[in-house]
């Protein structure tokens, strides 16, 4: 029998589900950031870690005399990748399958935790161990598996500083980065059974403790968890990308391993490292390269993980493939350069944004993945100074997708909302104003009205009323001159006035 | 060749100073200067804010006002900025074929002041007298969106007299970002006091840049705390001559942010 025909629009894909995951924040990003911005430690914790980082990447950048080249060749990567999403999808879970692994399809957060909730059921342990990893975050797989009782362990140091800190990660790369040293020792001796009561916060020193603390729960483990930076459609290999070595240990000692990644990681070929994997250390810790690069494909009798399930996440991404102005956000391969040069994100910290992705790529990915409207805020969480762009290490457009959700922001409400808002009314205004001369030159005279503000220093201070409020609260603002520059220029050169 | 000003919405109600400038510079280095007085503004702040059907209607105004002309100028590279890399995408969006035409082809012909002296005239010394000690702060649309590179500093080391002092971390934004500086004026506040502290570091007592509207941010934080040192526009500095110097510090005839001596008025 045949199908039967669908008439009128496609449906669009939804959005990441509200009531699970960790894209939403709870309140909107000037609220949150004005709380950030007073907390003088985290100031100082933000400042000094990132001006360290970037420093460290310009050096490693500079020594590259083709990295344009690479940034052009990872952006058409990813782009072309993303045109043939479905086919490579499906070569890569073909794949996959044909060397043991299994593969899952999870629609959203909620389908995703629940395959790894019944996979850990189904191997009889109420512990796992994991690796550090974005999609896990995003879509809360912690809570999830706590709340049915199984305790999930984070091996990586900033995100076990962060769980015993009983905390949020901050930065993508660097979970913990709002956090020092002193406050870490706290934390440490707090939260370890049998951390030494003498511990210093030297680093080497807080290392050793967490060394000692993980490595039991490493040999003791039967599952594991991971994300993916790089998922390889031709041969089915799933690679991570890291520092400490945690993974590795992962990845090898327990017998069942299970990895979610986002559809969006893919690349075509294992050539297509080659370029990859120059652009993510150098962009991501201002390395030439990562300590440990952990590929793996299917399972190997006798060698590391006896089971392999591999589960493919949505959460949004399709809805985000949708939009040929805001898609090249998938592209992110999540290295954080853009966080690092962001003096937004340098002074307000990861947790303002209230997702999981932070900063400027956070800012274009968390509105498209749960729908504009639940992160609406975000895409004004930036002045446009468009360093995140200069460094972004597959050249997305994060300032022009920026306004476009700005756009996307204001037409979704106009077609909710009978009434306008008062901006939209002001910009139509504005815009009516300034679409003819005649109407401007009048607009701009009453301006001089405002020269009665600024009698006394001849500046106009403190205006305690909406809008002006938020300038003047920090800024003087000058006086409106006696004559505009095209009165002037018709008393000079005569003409129209 | 027929050169126009495109005074920019900002300067013209809120600068003056600036666009006479602009137009003493070009004029000294024997061009004549027309003002279309159909202009009014580019649209940015309305693209920028989420408002670009709106901005459609300016960015037809804009493209046949300055049709007519071989070369349009500006004092502010964000203005520019936005008229080499907006205008099209909303004329594509929102208009007609003929349109995106119509604005790439002006927006070819659209330059920042430093850019049209330097690579339209190429010209490094306008022959300015600015005897002060001053640091230039590159506005983040001159520096990644037109990369002016070192025009404005090229253009700054030849005006007699004066004295050029580096800015530290001068490619970080200094916060204003048109609406940025109003919806997320926390944060706006906190860039703007790093912004001023290393400018004050430097001992300047001139700020200057190629844009009012980051000059009007910055010098209205330095005015608040009563800091001893100011904006001024680029185009001010190389508008000012031994024979006609610009006169600051008279606080009781001028505007103590970054309007210029209002004497001239």
């Amino acid at each position: 029998m045949n199908a039967p025909v669908m008439l009128g629009l496609p449906t669009m894909p939804p959005p990441a589900p509200r009531g699970v995951g960790n894209l939403r924040g709870d309140e909107k990003f000037p609220a949150a950031a004005r709380r950030a911005l007073a907390d003088t430690q985290l100031r100082r914790n933000l400042g000094k870690a990132t001006t360290t980082i970037r420093g460290k990447r310009a050096q490693v950048v500079a020594e590259l005399p083709d990295w344009e080249e690479l940034r052009e060749a990872g952006r058409q990567l990813k782009v072309h990748t993303m045109a043939d999403l479905p086919d490579y999808l499906a070569q890569l879970e073909s794949a996959v399958t044909a060397h043991g692994g299994v593969v899952h399809w999870a629609r959203d957060a909620n389908e995703a935790n629940q395959i790894v909730i019944e996979l850990i059921r189904g191997k009889g342990v109420d512990e796992v161990v994991k690796i550090k990893s974005m999609a896990t975050q995003e879509i809360g797989l912690n809570e999830a598996l706590e709340a049915v009782g199984i305790t999930a362990l984070e091996t990586d140091l900033a995100e076990l500083i962060v769980q015993l800190g009983d905390d949020k990660p901050s930065h993508i790369l660097v979970p913990a980065i709002h956090r020092n040293r002193a406050e870490i020792r706290e934390i440490f001796l707090r939260e370890m059974a049998d951390v030494d009561p003498a511990l210093s916060d030297e680093p080497a020193a807080l290392a050793g403790a967490a060394r000692q603390h993980l490595r039991r729960k490493f040999l003791s483990a039967k599952v594991a968890i991971s994300g993916a930076n790089f998922g390889i459609a031709e041969t089915g290999t799933l690679g991570v990308v890291e520092s400490e070595g945690n993974g590795r240990m992962c990845l090898t000692l327990p017998d069942t391993l299970i990895t979610i990644m986002g559809i969006e990681k893919l690349v075509p070929r294992w050539q297509d490292l080659e370029v990859f994997l120059q652009l993510l250390p150098r962009s991501s810790t201002g390395e030439r390269m990562n300590p440990y690069t952990s590929m793996w494909t299917g399972v190997t009798p006798g060698d590391g993980p006896e089971e392999f399930h591999l589960i493919l996440l949505d959460n949004g991404r399709t809805a985000v493939l949708a939009d040929a102005d805001g898609r090249d956000a998938l592209n992110c391969i999540r290295c954080s350069a853009c966080l690092n040069v962001c003096p937004v994100y340098e002074r307000t910290g990861g947790h303002a944004y209230g997702s999981v992705y932070p900063g400027p790529i956070g800012a274009i990915l968390s509105p498209q993945l749960t729908g504009i409207e639940d992160n609406a805020s975000l895409p004004y969480a930036s002045s446009l100074c468009g360093a995140c762009y200069d460094v972004c290490p597959v050249k997305i457009n994060i300032p022009e997708i920026l306004v476009h959700l700005r756009a996307k922001h204001t037409e979704t409400y106009a077609s909710e909302h009978r009434v306008p808002s008062a901006e939209a009314a002001a910009m139509s205004t504005a815009a009516w104003v300034m679409s003819n001369p005649k109407r401007w030159t009048l607009a701009l005279r009453s301006g001089r009205l405002g020269r009665i503000l600024g009698r006394k220093r001849n500046v106009i201070g403190d205006v305690p009323l909406p809008l002006a409020k938020q300038w003047t609260d920090a800024r003087d603002l000058a006086r409106p001159p006696k004559q505009t520059f095209r009165d002037w220029w018709a008393a000079e050169h005569g003409g129209e006035r | 060749m027929r050169t126009a000003l495109f005074i920019t919405c900002l300067a013209d109600a809120m600068f003056p100073e600036v666009g006479k400038a602009t137009v003493q510079v070009l004029e000294r280095l024997g061009q004549t200067v027309e003002f279309p007085a159909g202009q009014t503004c580019c649209g940015q702040m309305h693209v920028n804010t989420g408002y670009q059907k709106q901005a459609l209607p300016l960015v037809e105004r804009f493209a046949e006002v300055f049709w007519p002309y071989d070369a349009i100028v500006a004092p502010s590279g964000s203005c520019v900025g936005s008229v080499c890399h907006q205008h099209a995408m909303i004329a594509k969006r929102f208009g007609s074929p003929g349109l995106v035409e119509q604005v790439e082809a002006v927006a070819a012909r659209t330059y920042e002041l430093s850019e049209f002296l330097v690579d339209v005239l190429g010209v490094t010394d306008v022959g300015a007298y600015f005897p002060h000690r001053v640091t230039y702060h590159p506005t983040c649309h001159s520096l990644r969106m037109l990369r002016v590179g070192d025009k404005p500093i090229t253009l700054l080391r030849a005006v007699e007299a004066l004295e050029l002092v580096e800015l530290p971390a001068a490619d970080q934004c200094c916060g204003f970002g048109g609406t940025f500086a109003i919806k997320n004026s926390d944060t706006s506040t906190a860039m703007l006091a790093d912004k001023m502290r290393t400018v004050l570091d430097t001992g300047a007592e001139i700020c200057t840049a190629g844009d009012s509207s980051c000059l009007m941010h910055i010098g209205g934080g330095l005015s608040r705390i009563r800091a001893g040192a100011k904006t001024v526009h680029l185009a001010q500095i190389l508008a000012a001559t031994r024979e006609e110097p610009m006169v600051l510090g008279r606080a009781e005839r001028q505007a103590e942010v970054h309007a210029g001596p209002e004497a001239v008025l």
